[in-house]
């Protein structure tokens, strides 16, 4: 099998086959980030560019180590040193870096559906790193690969996906690809923080934390900026730790072996109280492990298909 | 200079139905309209099977100059909106410099008497640099021939100056377009706030943002008495809005372009900036209750807000990507298309909507055929379907979401003070 398109935009373009697919692949890549040889030649000759807009040392560092393990040649762009700077569009850096010779360039992008304009002017795979409200699919693919591992399947599981939806582009991957795979996905955070119609996604919407949480198999929490704080949307971090905060009390409302994830950095306290977060059900730092593991799948998935720099989309 | 238009189907602006019959048009002017006109020494235009009407009337275009040459300019924007049928058009006074005073209102006017192919009306800016602060001199700058008032682009966002520009400029008798829009609400939105907003991850911008400012509006316009015309309305309750204060009586008009009957947000899937356009475009709910306010005569115009930007201004992030889209070239065959072809609105409707009540709202001695008066006209044959193709756009910008659409009702004929400008949907 091979992924249909050229790039990873997001989870909504791509059907559940596919998803399962780089799933059962990151099995393998997993194996290989935790044994003691981590070299492979899987990507032997390929050449990698992050491209980063907005800072992220975790996501920037798990796609270069993924990048390292299987041999491929990775170099680092941040918005910073770059030229955008200098007013160079992203279609002009994309070009750049196209003649360049990469074959995949990653990007992270303040603004939703950049990764889109990148990929339709670029002839290397595009893989998105998080593009602003819109997706997160590597984050969400490796939330999925934690649920499968722990649970064994996703089918049927009742997940809940708790806090800041509405800028969140970790919450729209995981609606797009849990409910795919045939989870239940319900949600709850301050009104304010709820995208309109989200329920039109089949996922359901909770006005109380309790009730989104009740008999979950899974409860993510989702980072708050606190300076959302500043624009209106919540009136406190206090009053939020306090309605939509999840501490032992509320995770009892799930199932007994229900597991506690979040994409990180946590602010201690305000999503998750710190005995959630350094308690069993926690798979907080599990979680970065199949990071790496996915970013390997992806890789090699994407680099394998056809000759170096064929468009097939 | 002789020009016999025969056998057209003529619907008049003035009528309430058509007839099939031949037009005498001599040094620009009408001169007949009877069943068999004989006549030697002139240009025949044959329009057998075809529709006759008014050429038409845009009461609200973007002709980016001066300032913004690179997107359009008075000569290409005239030869864009004669290729769309349009003989009459008023152009916003969102330049640089803005149309804020008498000399820059003279400029447009004598501009475009060398360089454009169509008639060109200015509309004077309602405060100085559009800053929303100080009035501008909207008497002398009616008495240049501003033929209305707005600072579209932007609203007047403080009330008690609205309030007052509606006072002052109703002494002067013009009327001040509003564009309608609560920038608190807008909260740098930048598609209809609703379910594709919140699948695409882009910011919403919500239907009150709108429907707030066209409230405040109406309720100045009712106090003051004042002449108000509400430009692109695209919500629901906007319409709703507009229907009760002409019920109270209201001296208000309102228009829609037509984006807001062909299109819903859904366009902007795949982060398709030639979708991006303020107001943003709605859901089919609002495009429903659009073509029922101009079935019911809440909606009195169609027009274009024609706003050309250069391709280096979409073929960005969507979050960067200029607000709208060229409207000439399509605007005609979209309401022929979306509105006549359905049974929305009769061909006759049509004319009322596009040429008799744009014009009468900016003032014109336009958008009818009479004897005696200029011979501004358009042909075009409702039968005949095209493709559009904005690669060949005479807008110097070609940001449209409509490449591809299949269409009726390209014009055939543009017919300007008497010349055939538009032959056989050829631009000379
Ligand atoms: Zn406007
Ligand atoms: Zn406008």
């Amino acid at each position: 099998m091979n992924l249909k398109s050229k790039d990873l935009l997001g989870l909504r373009d791509i059907s559940a086959e596919e998803i399962q697919y780089i799933l059962e692949t990151a099995k393998t890549m997993k194996y290989i980030v935790t044994s003691n040889n981590k070299k492979t030649a899987h990507l032997q000759g390929k050449s990698i560019i992050t491209l980063f807009y907005e800072n992220s040392t975790r996501t920037r560092l798990s796609f270069e180590l993924a990048s390292k393990y299987m041999g491929a040649s990775a170099a680092n762009i941040s918005a910073s040193s770059s030229s955008v700077s200098k007013g160079e569009t992203l279609i002009d850096t994309g070009n750049t870096i196209n003649m360049m010779g990469s074959d995949v360039v990653i990007i992270r992008h303040p603004m939703s559906g950049a990764p889109h304009l990148l990929a339709k002017n670029i002839k290397a795979s595009v893989i998105n790193a998080g593009d602003g409200m819109n997706e997160h699919p590597t984050q969400a693919l490796l939330d999925m690969f934690t649920i499968l591992e722990k649970k064994g399947t996703i089918k049927g599981l009742k997940i809940a996906i708790i806090g800041d939806i509405l800028h969140s582009r970790v919450a729209r991957s995981n609606i797009w690809g849990l409910t795919k795979l045939g989870a239940e996905v319900s949600i709850s955070g301050p009104a304010t923080l709820i995208p309109r119609d989200i329920d039109k996604l089949g996922v359901k919407v909770y006005s109380t934390v309790q009730e989104a949480i009740l008999d979950a198999d899974v409860v993510m929490g989702l980072r708050i900026q606190l300076e959302r704080q500043k624009k209106g949307l919540f009136p406190t971090i206090r009053e939020y730790s306090r309605f939509f905060g999840i501490d032992d009390k509320r995770l009892k409302l799930a199932k007994e072996d229900a597991l506690v994830l979040h994409p990180g950095p946590v602010n201690r306290g305000v999503e998750l109280a710190s005995s959630v977060i350094d308690g069993e059900q926690s798979f907080i730092n599990e979680q970065v492990t199949n990071g790496v593991a996915i970013r390997m799948a992806l890789l090699y998935l994407l680099t394998r298909r056809g000759t170096n720099n064929e468009v097939t989309n | 200079m002789k020009l016999l238009i025969k056998n057209g189907r003529i619907f008049d602006g003035k009528s309430a139905t058509s007839r099939i019959s031949d037009i005498l048009i001599e040094d620009g002017i009408i001169v007949e309209i009877e069943n068999e006109i004989e006549s030697t020494g002139c240009e025949i235009i044959d329009a057998k099977e075809m529709y006759v009407l008014p050429g038409l009337v845009d009461a609200h275009c973007h002709l980016r100059e001066p300032g913004f040459e690179y997107k359009e300019d008075i000569e290409s924007g005239t030869r864009s909106a004669a290729k769309g049928g349009f003989t009459s058009i008023a152009c916003m006074p969102n330049t640089n410099p803005v149309l804020d005073n008498e000399a820059m209102i003279m400029y447009i006017i004598n501009k475009a008497k060398t360089d454009g192919i169509v008639n060109v009306y200015p509309i004077g800016a309602v405060t100085k640099g559009l800053k929303g602060e100080e009035l501008s001199e909207i008497g002398e700058i009616k008495f240049a021939g501003a033929v209305a008032l707005s600072d579209d682009g932007r609203p007047v966002n403080n009330s008690a100056l609205m309030k007052k520009a509606m006072q002052y400029a109703s002494m002067f008798d013009i009327t001040i377009i509003s564009h309608c829009e609560d920038l608190d609400l807008v909260d740098e939105g930048l598609m209809n706030e609703g379910y594709y907003s919140s699948i695409l991850g882009l910011k919403g911008n919500p239907a009150p943002a709108e429907e707030v400012m066209i409230a405040r509006d109406l309720i100045l316009a009712e106090y003051t008495k004042a002449t108000v015309h509400i430009a692109h309305v695209s919500t629901e309750l906007g319409v709703d809005l507009i229907r009760n204060a002409k019920r109270r009586g209201v001296n208000v008009t309102a228009e829609t372009c037509p984006h807001y009957f062909s299109l819903t947000e859904k366009a902007c899937e795949g982060f398709n900036t030639n979708a991006k356009v303020n107001p943003p475009l709605r859901t089919q709910k609002d495009v429903e209750a659009i073509i029922e306010g101009l079935k019911d005569g809440t909606i009195d115009i169609i027009s274009t807000d024609h706003a050309p930007h250069h391709i280096d201004e979409k073929n960005v992030e969507f979050k960067l990507a200029a607000n709208g889209m060229v409207g000439f070239e399509t605007a005609f065959p979209l309401a022929i298309t979306y509105l006549v072809k359905p049974g929305h609105l009769t061909v006759e409707e049509l004319v009322n909507k596009m040429c008799v009540n744009p014009s009468k709202m900016l003032g014109l001695n336009k958008g009818t055929i009479e004897i005696g008066k200029s011979a501004d006209i358009l042909i075009f044959d409702i039968n005949e379907q095209y493709t559009v193709d904005t690669s060949t756009f005479e807008s110097k910008s070609k940001n449209s979401p409509f490449d591809g659409f299949k269409l009726y009702g390209q014009p055939q004929y543009t017919i300007v003070n008497g010349n055939p400008i538009v032959r056989e949907k050829v631009l000379l």
